[in-house]
């Protein structure tokens, strides 16, 4: 759909007259966000649970349907089957007003590609993946696709912004040929249009819109494709994939499509539980299909709620900590990409027909904001001085690496490695650093790896051979400094400092702003070349001599300085602040950190994350006077759907956005151009969205469409396709191909993976959380009225594979897997049940991660068992299924 | 008197996330039981078990599954002090430690308490014990301290999902009505309310609605004050006063006769 968020917001849950949390635990590890399908049920909506596990989010559910780990696709496959298939979704006129003029349904595909239906289980384009970089050989894909077959006929679509973390940073060269064939390459730059302005070069990228048949009756229409794709996911494929009994999957998919329509609306929420798997992206992908086919993204009370684990995760996305991109999900500059010039690094970056086509002002800005008046119209605006990634440097890789003797230091700053994914060799990583900071709240697992790891007890390794230097930071909390949190739903909310930290703790910020300003230092006399960015690189964010600090807590930067600097200013008047990213430029006169949250502080004095105005009681209505929300303070995104192609209300109950004969307007910010009609054209000579017509909500998309098939932007296939883990107790039953044939996996000795069917681990097995503790546990297993909530780890078993093993409930186990093995107490329970899988019983084991050597409450971590096994697109790992062993210990 | 105020806990919409345990404890600053060094219970998510004077709020779970799962429910309840109109603890209390609020509410008075533990045996519902720290009695107070300063009670605060809801009886027992009614509207024909009439010792000021029979919960089906022993124990008393007086009687006669 064109953006890495929730398309909608939490609150507007309680509109939804149905709820299907799949992927996520949401009652259980969001529960106060929980509050609004519970609002929504109170009103008689229907809540439904999918989920390998009953937990308390199916105890507050009207349908809970059981799966296996890993089989969502197979299940929300079956759904999107039930819906091409239903009499009422083929007759209803408000489906194929959706359909045909909203998504891409009627969009004719490439005639060269092929399905995984007529390539047992591939697509069109796979070929052998070798690595590119020798200083960085830890990509790990075991395959990759062209994508140039899977491109609109006629012409290549482009996606850019939230596209693959692994295409971005051009590791996965996916739809290089295309990229080649669809613009003058860059090897000859004469070719490419000089800037700024940009213009020029935008229009250069323009290519012919694509070719569609509004009838859906071309066999190369999206539409064709889906039917013919989707065709075998019957309800008993369903059951045999999934484990799911038909009838409730028949409910389930009923309650949707009851739900959905042009007077009702059905949401979805998901959590890392859709991610965690080597295809979670197109999980995820598949359940915008089947809410794109059903007319509920846009809307109120319709949508995609993307939940995130960890307090302004999202936050962490948008001014990244991610490897493949810089500010508002731009990719960084790859020494894989052709990211040469700066020129070329906007060739690459910028798509021509959609909102993205204001990609140099973005990029312009992003360059003033990291080097201020050293970057100049003659030096590219600093784009040289920009470091340049190698490959994939995300979580798993890194550890790789690490062990591989490549990385020297590591700041550890909010995470815990050493509990975390295959945990024993995260900690060897860790064995071959130099330096280590950990900066924390208590002495984490991470902090104490040399002194108080499992193979530190068991006498296998000794303190004293382990050279790694370790320095700890004590952590300030969130309540003792200024600071900004984005929520899962891209709403930014100020908080405003409680009390001073206890003895030397520090914010992040403080540690930050001290760390950059002592590196400056450092380098100040630098003649390197390499070093010239750092010297160059604006610092401004001491506080004003005249606001005072606490005496005991000096050296904390002003946050709102640092507001200042992602919202944007003007570099001639740094009071003067960027009112929206609609006023950005490209020409250097504006400077703008991260685009996307532009307009957050529009003017000095004028924080909107700090504004705390609700709608009043008994209203209907988007708060939008409550803290801001990216893009624009939009809280529905793509709300133009929430309207007819004439620009009416679908319905007087689904009343959101509309077109007065002049303007949008309604009880949102309008995601569409205000002024333009819905009887507006599209311009295909012209650039952004003036190429796009009245009746194109998906703005960020190349055709204004929602995407039901994904031409570009996923490196795994246009179309979700059922695979099983890698790790996994039964054969694929619907296609040979067993599992993604370009997943990433680290080849070790200690990452090694079971076969398909090893007897020696027969069970199936998922990891989770607690509400009683979060995360690694360093904010919940040093608080004793937490501890005695859940004071111990265990594993949930159903009382039929107990019994088979002759366990009893509290008995000690141990859980293994390929990897490692833990001792935890057995917790047997009716909640977990046995799963007829292709005919033959598969049995599913639960363990929650949280625990660890160090804390109150202390236990063998579940990461001991899981792999680095990850997705091709993001590089997630695949805790969420694998197989295991249990035995009573 | 102000109006009578108190808790509507309805069950059905309880996340079990046991927020107002926590929340609970925070305000009025309880310790963990054995400074949060617990072992698992094994009984479902349940790891504090019971109300006490460290646990003023304890969220039940109560696994119902059939061994086929085809019928299967968890039921999560946040259970506390009843803060009863006709209150046993505050009848027994020898020291007048525990007394009635201007709220309607049972609250235990710490620095009057001598730590006899009468009023443990005799709540019907077990929501009080010792708290290792003080010596006393305690349990829920309903914040009374908030109250007092117009707050809402920690636990209603905190409770995500409005499953605690706190108000005058008059306004929650309307609530609690219109909520059965629309549950059983909905299907749900087991709702009921537990303790929202005056029948169950006067009434309790901390009511629930459930879906399953009391026991189910832990909760006492038909709860009784100690007084309703009064009148069988009286009887027995006198009678035993009369056997005495005859013995005594008797044994005058034989020393009289004695004497003689």
């Amino acid at each position: 759909m064109g953006r890495g968020a929730a398309t909608f917001f939490y609150r507007n849950m309680e509109e939804s007259d149905c709820v299907v949390v799949m992927g996520s635990n949401m009652a259980e590890n969001h529960p106060v966000a929980y509050r609004w399908p519970m609002k929504a049920r109170v009103n008689g909506a229907k809540i439904i649970h999918v989920d390998p596990r009953f937990t308390r989010t199916s105890a507050m559910s009207d349908i809970y349907a059981p799966i296996r780990a890993g089989s969502d696709i197979a299940f929300l496959g079956g759904l999107v089957r039930y819906v091409l298939n239903h009499e009422r979704w083929n007759s209803d006129s408000f489906f194929r007003e959706y359909l045909v003029n909203y998504t891409n349904a009627a969009t004719i595909i490439n005639a060269e590609f092929k399905d995984t239906e007529q390539l047992d289980g591939v697509f069109s384009g796979l070929m052998e993946y070798t690595e590119k970089v020798k200083e960085w050989p830890f990509n790990g894909f075991i395959g990759q696709y062209d994508n140039a077959s899977w491109q609109y006929a006629g012409t290549a679509a482009q996606a850019r912004g939230w596209v693959a973390a692994t295409q971005q940073s051009g590791e996965q060269r996916v739809g290089e040929r295309d990229r080649d064939s669809a613009r003058p390459s860059p090897a000859s730059p004469k070719t490419l249009p000089k800037g700024p302005p940009y213009d020029a070069l935008v229009r250069s990228l323009l290519k012919p819109p694509p070719q569609r048949d509004e009838t859906l009756k071309h066999a190369g229409t999206v539409f064709q494709i889906l039917k013919r794709h989707f065709a075998r996911y019957t309800p008993e494929m369903v059951a045999r994939v999934t484990g799911c009994p038909q009838e409730t999957f028949l409910k389930v998919a009923e309650t949707i499509l009851a739900n959905s329509g042009r007077d009702r609306t059905t949401s979805f929420a998901y959590a890392v539980a859709w991610t965690q798997h080597t295809n979670g992206p197109q999980v995820i992908g598949c359940c915008a299909l089947l809410q794109l086919l059903l007319g509920n993204v846009g809307r109120p009370g319709g949508g995609i709620m993307a939940l995130r684990g960890h307090a302004s995760i999202q936050g962490s996305t948008d001014v990244p900590t991610l490897y493949h991109s810089i500010h508002g999900y731009m990719s960084h500059p790859s020494a894989q990409q052709k990211h040469a010039t700066l020129a070329d690094w906007l060739a690459s970056e910028t798509t021509a027909r959609s909102y993205w086509a204001n990609t140099p002002k973005f990029m312009v800005s992003y360059l003033k904001s990291m080097y201020g008046d050293a970057a100049t119209r003659d030096n590219d605006f600093g784009y040289d001085w920009h470091p340049k990634i190698l490959g994939d440097h995300s979580h798993m890789p890194m550890f790789v690496a690490m062990n591989e003797g490549k990385v020297r230091g590591m700041l550890c700053i909010g995470q815990n490695p050493a509990t975390s994914l295959n945990a024993a060799v995260e900690r060897k990583g860790l064995r071959h650093l130099e330096w280590l900071v950990v900066k924390d709240n208590w002495v984490t697992e991470t902090a104490a790896f040399w002194s108080k790891a499992p193979e530190i007890q068991r006498g296998e390794v000794k303190p004293q051979d382990i050279k790694t230097e370790v320095f700890f930071f004590p952590s300030a909390q969130v309540a003792e400094y200024d600071g900004s949190f984005t929520n899962t739903f891209r709403m930014l909310q100020w908080h405003f400092k409680a009390a001073n930290p206890p003895g030397d703790c520090r914010s992040d910020l403080w540690f930050t702003h001290q760390l950059a300003k002592r590196l400056k230092k450092l380098y100040a006399e630098s003649a390197a070349p390499r070093d010239q960015g750092f010297k160059n690189l604006t610092w401004d964010f001491d506080p004003n001599p005249a606001q005072g600090q606490e005496p005991r807590v000096t050296g904390e930067p002003d946050g709102l300085k640092i507001l200042r600097e992602i919202n944007g200013y003007y570099t001639g008047d740094p009071n003067r602040h960027v009112a929206g990213f609609g006023d950005l430029k490209d020409d250097g006169s504006t400077t703008c950190a991260s685009w996307i949250y532009c307009g957050v502080f529009p003017a000095p004095g004028k924080n909107l994350a700090a504004n705390r105005q609700a709608d009043p009681p008994g209203t209907r209505g988007a708060q939008l006077g409550w803290g801001y929300a990216w893009p624009a303070n939009r809280r529905i995104m793509y709300n133009r759907a929430s309207a007819d192609t004439r620009g009416r209300p679908w319905s007087e109950r689904k009343k959101w956005i509309w077109w007065d004969g002049q303007k949008w307007t309604g009880l949102d910010v309008p995601d569409f151009p205000v002024s333009k009609p819905p009887s507006a054209r599209a311009n295909p000579d012209r650039v952004g969205l003036d190429s796009q017509s009245g009746t194109d909500p998906f703005i960020m998309k190349d055709d204004g469409k929602g995407w039901l098939y994904v031409p570009t932007g996923l490196v795994d296939g246009p179309l979700p396709a059922h695979y099983e883990p890698l790790e996994s107790p039964v054969k694929n039953p619907l296609h040979k191909q067993q599992w993604s044939p370009v997943l990433k996996y680290w080849k070790r000795d200690d990452n090694a993976v079971a076969a398909v069917g090893d007897a020696r681990f027969p069970y199936a097995i998922t990891t989770y959380r607690l509400t009683e503790h979060y995360l690694a546990g360093a904010m919940s297993r040093w608080n004793p009225w937490l501890t005695e909530l859940q004071p111990e780890p265990f594993v949930e078993l159903s009382p039929e594979l107990a019994g088979e093993k002759g366990i009893t409930n509290l008995d000690w186990v141990r859980v293994t897997s390929p990897r490692g093995s833990v001792r935890v107490k057995a917790l047997v329970t009716r909640r977990m049940r046995p799963l007829t899988i292709d005919g033959r019983v598969v049995h599913q084991v639960g363990i929650p991660w949280h625990w660890g050597y160090m804390g109150l409450s202390v236990g063998d971590a579940g990461n001991e068992l899981t792999a680095l096994v990850g997705d091709p697109n993001v590089s997630i790992h695949e805790g969420k299924a694998f197989v295991c062993n249990v035995e009573k210990a | 008197m102000a109006e009578p105020m108190g808790f509507f806990t309805d069950t059905t919409v309880c996340i079990g996330c046991k927020a107002c345990e926590v929340a609970c404890k925070q305000w009025n600053q309880l310790p963990a039981a054995k400074g949060g060094l617990n072992s698992l219970s094994g009984d479902s998510y349940d790891n504090t078990r019971r109300l006490d004077g460290l646990h003023w709020r304890h969220v039940k779970f109560v696994e119902q599954f059939t061994p086929d799962r085809s019928e299967g429910r968890w039921l999560l309840m946040s259970d506390v002090c009843k803060h009863c109109v006709q209150a046993g603890c505050l009848e027994v209390c020898p020291t007048g430690a525990i007394f009635r609020t201007e709220f309607d509410t049972v609250v235990i008075q710490s620095d009057v308490c001598n730590g006899c533990r009468d009023c443990i045996g005799a709540c019907p519902f077990g929501v009080i014990g010792i708290n290792p720290a003080s010596g006393t009695a305690q349990k829920c107070t309903l914040c009374y301290d908030r109250m007092q300063a117009g707050l809402v009670p920690a636990c209603a605060k905190a409770c995500p999902t409005e499953s605690i809801q706190f108000g005058t009886i008059a306004e929650l027992k309307k609530r609690a009505a219109a909520r059965v009614q629309r549950l059983q509207g909905q299907g749900e024909k087991r709702a009921y309310l537990y303790g929202a009439d005056d029948k169950m010792l006067g009434g309790l000021n901390a009511f629930f609605l459930l879906v399953d029979r009391p026991e189910i919960y832990g909760l006492p089906p038909d709860p009784k004050m100690p007084s309703r022993n009064l009148t069988s124990s009286s009887l027995w008393a006198t009678l035993g006063a009369i056997g005495i007086g005859v013995l005594g009687l008797i044994s005058f006669r034989h020393r009289g006769d004695r004497d003689a």
